[in-house]
């Protein structure tokens, strides 16, 4: 370290520099903030503008609204089964792809990257994606949901350059013991892997958590629909009405209104993610920098 | 990567039909892992591929893909001589033009502001913070718009808390690009950081000293030190996001569009999904897609060699 000999101006540029970075902190909080205090909050209050910074009349009726709705809790469950489903099979379907196209002594491995890397630039456009869901009859299933994306090819090139980054000696020697790839990719290159396949599992759980447009164009059936379709229903067509007459008892009397059901539903839904994002932190940086490396 | 790749190319003799096939069965535990996913881009990647053919059909469901009778380009055509091509058009260039005058630079100078920080502590909770949004759902991100810009939400609170008068933000045709593109700065700002922030910190430090020593202020040290480190990288996203100006993604308008918005709103994916999808005009929609994917590959390949000639072959993608 040396000794900073700071200027004036330095001084300034700093002083600015912290200032306008915590701005863009609060701009990006407060808005979740807000939310948070206004579904907390009385709704009338809500309406007149009163809850800017501290929650007023604190009650969790919008909560219980929402939980007592018959469609919230169902499409929860539904969000996180497709989630566990689908990731497992995003995972391990991605893993089984990169493992062979990283090992020089798979014959054709050039052609087959070209064909899976030409996808992430040749876009078949969403009708015929439909069309072939539609020709296996697949619709208002959960494989409409989870196997049309089971690869994601960006995500494939992260996972190979991963696997090709571990030291060609372990192959060597484990092949001179006589293991066959099943084991190899099995005990030597998945537990190695572990960094790599946690940022997976992050990047398409939060994929599959989020996602609602494929539930909007093959699912049919309300009961199962994911808790982002719901909530799109709810907060963007105004359907409180289910809702409100699900919890109609707590709605009632204590001046719940159609507000506070909104920012509750995207509260709730929000929830998961900021609980988990502290503790998944490390993972998704690592994850966009190995996945830099020119494939 | 990629120089490492010809080499062993250049090593291996060239193969005789034989020596392939005692490669593959050598390695066909390999070939039987592999399997699963090579059926997985057969069956949903290149068979939607060869539903495109629908563009040239006439499409009934009772006759399929096959039967359905053969109109060549009747459906391009049609979309062409429409007048709402040009609008469509319009709206597709003119998001993608304003979300890269307006959202590019701001993870740049973002990264360029946050590699300024040396206090760690404060630096990790703008990171942490900047890159959250990033994982809310569209759904998440147009309900809190929606909520926030209704003639009786926040924003509007405020401006007539400052004496203005309410604008109606979600049904005036001329807000609809501004609100795409600054909920997109708010989305993706940080997260588009991580690139820039990485290659900033791969500068060594010696540069920052001596520059120090030499009396070069904290602006300078960053147009002739910092903005230099990451112009390569600087220079690639822009030629990709060029390859991308047709592909304006849809989620985000259909939860946000709607009739009274349509004139700036409405770009040639959401028309491939109204039209094409809610319509069941699934010949004519794939035509409209297939036109958008064909250019939207063109553009790709020709921003690929633009990158690769400007850094001589380190920039391209490939």
């Amino acid at each position: 370290m040396i000794t900073k000999r700071k200027t004036i101006g330095d001084v300034i540029f700093s002083i600015f520099n912290y200032l306008l970075l915590t701005i863009c902190c609060l701009v990006v909080l407060y808005p979740i903030y807000y939310m948070f205090i206004s579904s907390i909050s009385d709704g009338y209050a809500v309406l007149r503008g009163e809850v800017n910074l501290l929650p007023v009349g604190i009650n969790f009726s919008a909560y219980k609204a929402v939980f007592a709705s018959p469609d919230i809790p169902r499409s929860y469950l539904n969000t996180v089964v497709y989630t566990v489903v689908g990731t497992l099979i995003n995972v391990t379907m991605t893993a089984m792809c990169a493992y062979p196209l990283s090992r020089k002594r798979f014959y054709g491995r050039n052609v087959f990257s070209f064909m899976i890397i030409f996808t992430m630039f040749f876009d078949a456009g969403m009708i015929s994606n439909f069309m072939v869901v539609n020709s296996l009859h697949l619709n208002n299933s959960i494989w409409a949901i989870v196997l049309p994306g089971a690869i994601n090819a960006w995500n494939m090139i992260i996972m190979r350059s991963f696997f090709q980054q571990i030291p060609e000696e372990l192959f060597e020697s484990a092949h001179l013991d006589g293991a066959s790839d099943f084991t190899i990719f099995i005990r030597i290159v998945l537990p190695l892997s572990v960094p790599i396949i946690m940022t997976m599992i992050l990047f398409y759980a939060v994929g599959h958590w989020n996602s609602w447009f494929n539930a909007l164009i093959y699912l049919d059936d309300k009961a199962k629909y994911p808790v982002q379709l719901i909530m799109r229903n709810i907060v963007l067509s105004g359907e409180t009405s289910a809702l409100s007459s699900g919890g109609a008892s707590v709605a009632g009397d204590l001046g719940i209104i159609a507000t506070n059901i909104k920012y509750a539903v995207v509260f709730v839904t929000m929830l998961p993610i900021l609980l988990v994002y502290p503790f998944i932190q490390k993972y998704f940086v690592k994850g966009i920098l190995v996945g830099a490396i020119k494939g | 990567m990629s120089a490492k790749q010809s080499t062993a190319v250049a090593v291996q003799p060239k193969h005789r039909q034989g020596d392939a096939w005692r490669k593959i069965k050598q390695n066909k535990q390999l070939y039987v892992i592999f399997f699963l996913p090579f059926l997985y881009f057969v069956v949903f990647r290149y068979g939607a591929m060869g539903w495109l053919l629908l563009a040239f059909k006439d499409y009934n469901a009772v006759e399929g893909l096959f039967g359905s009778q053969w109109v060549g380009f009747k459906h391009f055509i049609d979309f062409f001589s429409m007048p709402d091509f040009w609008r469509l058009l319009r709206n597709t260039l003119l998001i993608s033009i304003y979300t890269l005058i307006f959202s590019f630079p701001v993870p740049i100078v973002l990264a360029l502001m946050i590699n300024e920080v040396e206090n760690r502590h404060f630096k990790k909770i703008v990171q942490s913070v900047t890159y959250l949004p990033h994982f809310f759902s569209m759904v998440i991100i147009c309900g809190m718009l929606v909520d926030f810009l209704t003639t009786d939400g926040l924003i509007n609170k405020i401006i007539v808390a400052c004496g203005g008068e309410p604008i109606s933000f979600l049904t005036d045709p001329a807000w609809f690009r501004t609100i795409y593109v600054a909920s997109g700065i708010w989305q993706g700002a940080g997260w588009g950081s991580i690139m820039y922030l990485a290659a900033l910190n791969g500068v060594d430090p010696q540069l920052y000293e001596s520059a120090v020593i030499d009396g070069a202020s904290k602006l300078q040290q960053m147009r002739h030190i910092s903005i230099p480190a990451i112009l390569p990288i600087i220079s690639v996203q822009l030629l990709m996001n060029i390859g991308s100006l047709l592909s304006v993604g849809y989620e985000k308008i259909i939860l946000l569009y709607n009739g009274a918005t349509y004139e700036t709103a409405d770009v040639i994916s959401t028309y491939v999904y109204r039209r094409g999808l809610q319509g069941a005009d699934y010949g004519y929609g794939t035509a409209v897609s297939m036109f958008q994917s064909v250019v939207s590959l063109i553009l790709v390949i020709f921003a690929n060699k633009i990158a690769n000639k400007v850094s001589s072959g380190e920039g391209g993608l490939w």
